[in-house]
């Protein structure tokens, strides 16, 4: 565990602090500041991800590890891209906790960079891994606006206003966030399933086998599919979209996990 | 001259149902009802107002009842509602009572919604037409004068204002809670009430791209719509609307439910589940409360307005027992008021305050004065004393002679405020 990824780690929490004081005091000054420590804490790690890179040789995506430490810091610059698009007032107070969850995880997790089997060492591997862990990123941004708005809506329908209303922006706004995201992510979902069939091709010769992490990939890619496809045919928005994002991200998450920990396969290598 | 002369006949909201209100509504031009009233026997002067939730006349006259089945029979004459229906429709005050009557009016104590802020508005409004047509003399005048002045004391002494602006307020902050921004966004307004016109005013400052309004009788939806240069429609069109509006404000006062949750939920497919906005504000209410479970549909009635601006049923419930004493005491104040306008207590008052003046400004004078004899008092005293008779002269004959233009009343009350009989250390009645 080197120093840098100790700081990194630390600026990330001094930006989840920032971030979660500024929803509780609604203190303009802390969420420039919040702001301010997350872009540091983005600079920061991409040096450490640059390190990691001199130091295994090959792209650092193999270990749990790095892989859960790539998916933060994608994270972190999806979610600073939002502040120059949208204006989503408070995300930052969901998003950054699990930013910092997952580099907590990242830092549970062992840093020895392994050896990579001569079947696996193509350049599909960077180009595989980082589209699916980017990905994954954008339906984690999805997922914490799922969170938000159904926090806010359960306010609204109940007329309790507790919490939330006054902090959280607009049901509108927390929907187009939820499109804009998947509009991201889910290309980026497919794109990673078929650069991995296509690398499984060249290591193993033949597009897909079926093993566990390729299929939970694919019920994760239908069920994204299936979110896409009624919001804009049936007008599956807002609140079935906001749980849709929610159960899709729980299965984005499984496959991540799940699958390397719990089911064997060709996967089995990563954590 | 006593103050059973001043009457008030009329219908509101909860005595008549909003069939019997529209047909008596005069939706466009009061000025032919009004000259019509102004015509009867025995109508000294007269005022109509005429609102969504209410028909009023107030009018002076010496005979009373008699003068009221006139008013009533002119009122109902464009429906085919008999005598004794139009009678179980209308209320009927004399008085000190009628006074009371338009001074809670005015304050907004009578609205649908308590404290909405509009109702001054259209009363100065019909004050001003009964002014123009030489209809209100002068003691509507007086009357009308002082209930402004009333309904302005309410509203600063008071929170009674508080809750319907506020209301108004937070209807358009949970719309752009829900619905993010408003620009672009159609309403519909379903009903033509007070409280209605208040929030759209509020929405359409906000950027509203479009008003529809619909109502049971088309002109006065066609009336509203032109205010907000937006849309009339028939109320059999409320379905088709639903699909294409973001906001509906329902005030209708129809007896029943005009929407149910079955109702809403194939229009909610038909919109792609677009968000809909509904809000109640009729008492009883238009909207069936489990539209609120129908996904994407947010419903907030009157009471869940009022608790999300946080003003409790206490606090709305001690400002409006604190606007009914102060309508009380004005009342009251100007009941005594009607009551001095007459020629003898008049007289009887300014002798009264002539006598007190001497007395004080005699013993003054013979603090200062030594070695006077009694009979050299004596002398001083009558000279005051007749000094004060002769300034009294020409004002007494003032008040009992009609030959200089004024009528009784004015030429009272002229009288009155010159040597301020009525003790109000020289203010200035409220004119608004």
């Amino acid at each position: 565990m080197t120093y840098l990824f100790i700081s990194t780690l630390g600026i990330y929490v001094a930006a989840t602090v920032t971030a979660l004081a500024y929803f509780t005091t609604q203190q303009e000054k802390l969420r420039g500041l919040g702001r301010l420590l997350l872009i540091a804490a983005g600079l920061a790690h991409t040096c450490y991800l640059v390190t990691r890179y001199l130091q295994a040789g090959h792209t650092p995506l193999t270990s749990n590890h790095d892989a859960v430490s790539f998916m933060a810091w994608a994270m972190t610059w999806g979610f600073l891209s939002f502040r120059y698009r949208y204006k989503v007032k408070n995300f930052g107070a969901f998003v950054t906790p699990l930013i910092t969850l997952l580099m907590v995880v990242a830092t549970l997790s062992s840093t020895t960079v392994r050896e990579l089997p001569p079947a696996l060492q193509s350049g599909w591997l960077p180009v595989h891994a980082s589209i699916a862990l980017l990905a994954n990123s954008f339906l984690a941004l999805a997922f914490c606006g799922g969170i938000m708005y159904l926090l806010l809506e359960g306010e609204i329908k109940k007329k309790r206003f507790g919490l939330f209303c006054e902090r959280l922006p607009s049901l509108e706004a927390l929907d187009n966030l939820n499109e804009h995201c998947l509009a991201v992510g889910f290309p980026l979902l497919t794109l990673g399933i078929i650069t991995g069939s296509l690398w499984a091709k060249q290591a193993w010769g033949s597009y897909w086998h079926w093993d566990p992490k390729e299929t939970w990939s694919l019920i994760t890619w239908f069920l994204y599919a299936a979110l896409l496809h009624q919001r804009f045919t049936m007008g599956w928005r807002r609140r079935r979209a906001a749980i849709m994002a929610i159960v899709g991200f729980a299965a984005a998450l499984f496959t991540f996990w799940g699958v390397s920990f719990l089911l064997e396969g060709v996967h089995s290598y990563v954590g | 001259m006593s103050a059973d002369t001043i009457l008030a006949l009329g219908l509101n909201h909860t005595i008549a149902p909003v069939a019997i209100r529209e047909k008596l509504a005069f939706s466009k031009d009061c000025s032919r009802p009004l000259l019509a009233l102004r015509a009867l026997d025995g109508c000294d002067e007269c005022l109509l107002l005429s609102t969504c939730n209410r028909v009023e006349v107030y009018f002076v006259s010496k005979s009373g009842a008699a003068a009221a089945d006139a008013a009533r029979k002119l009122l109902f004459a464009g429906t085919d509602l008999t005598d004794e229906e139009a009678r179980r429709y209308t209320y009927f005050h004399q008085g000190a009572d009628a006074v009371r009557h338009l001074f809670r009016v005015a304050a907004s104590l009578d609205s649908m919604v308590v404290g909405e802020p509009q109702i001054l508005g259209q009363l100065k409004e019909a004050f001003r037409l009964a002014g123009e047509h030489k209809a209100a003399g002068f003691l509507l005048d007086r009357l009308f004068t002082k209930a402004f002045f009333v309904a302005k004391r309410v509203r600063t002494e008071t929170n009674i204002g508080g809750s319907a602006v506020s209301i108004s307020y937070a209807a358009v902050q949970l719309a752009k809670k829900i619905l993010g921004d408003l620009a672009g966004r159609k309403v519909l307004l379903v009903g033509a009430g007070e409280m209605a016109e208040l929030a759209a005013e509020h929405l359409v400052g906000q950027g509203i791209a479009e008003v529809v309004v619909a109502n049971r009788t088309y002109e006065r939806a066609v009336t509203l719509a032109n205010r907000f240069h937006g849309r009339a429609v028939p109320l059999d069109d409320l379905h088709a609307q639903l699909e294409a509006v973001d906001i509906l404000i329902s005030s209708t006062g129809a007896p029943g439910f005009i929407l149910t949750r079955d109702e809403v939920k194939p229009v909610m497919r038909q919109r792609l589940h677009r968000p809909l906005f509904l809000i109640d504000i009729a008492v009883p209410r238009d909207l069936d409360p489990t539209i609120n479970d129908v996904d994407n549909v947010y419903l907030y009635d009157i009471d869940d307005l009022m608790q999300v601006v946080e003003t409790g049923k206490a606090d709305r419930d001690q400002a409006a027992a604190a606007a009914e004493l102060i309508v009380a005491h004005e009342a009251a104040k100007f009941g005594e008021w009607l009551n001095g306008l007459a020629v003898v207590p008049t007289i009887a008052a300014l002798k009264k305050r002539s006598a007190a003046l001497c007395q004080a400004e005699l013993a003054k004078t013979m603090a200062h004065l030594g070695g006077l004899s009694d009979q050299d008092k004596k002398a001083v005293e009558i000279l005051a004393q007749s000094i004060a008779n002769k300034m009294l002269h020409h004002p007494m004959l003032f008040l009992k002679h009609e030959a200089n233009g004024m009528d009784t009343q004015a030429r009272l009350s002229f009288i009155r405020a010159c040597y301020d009989l009525d003790e109000t250390g020289g203010e200035e009645p409220e004119r608004n």
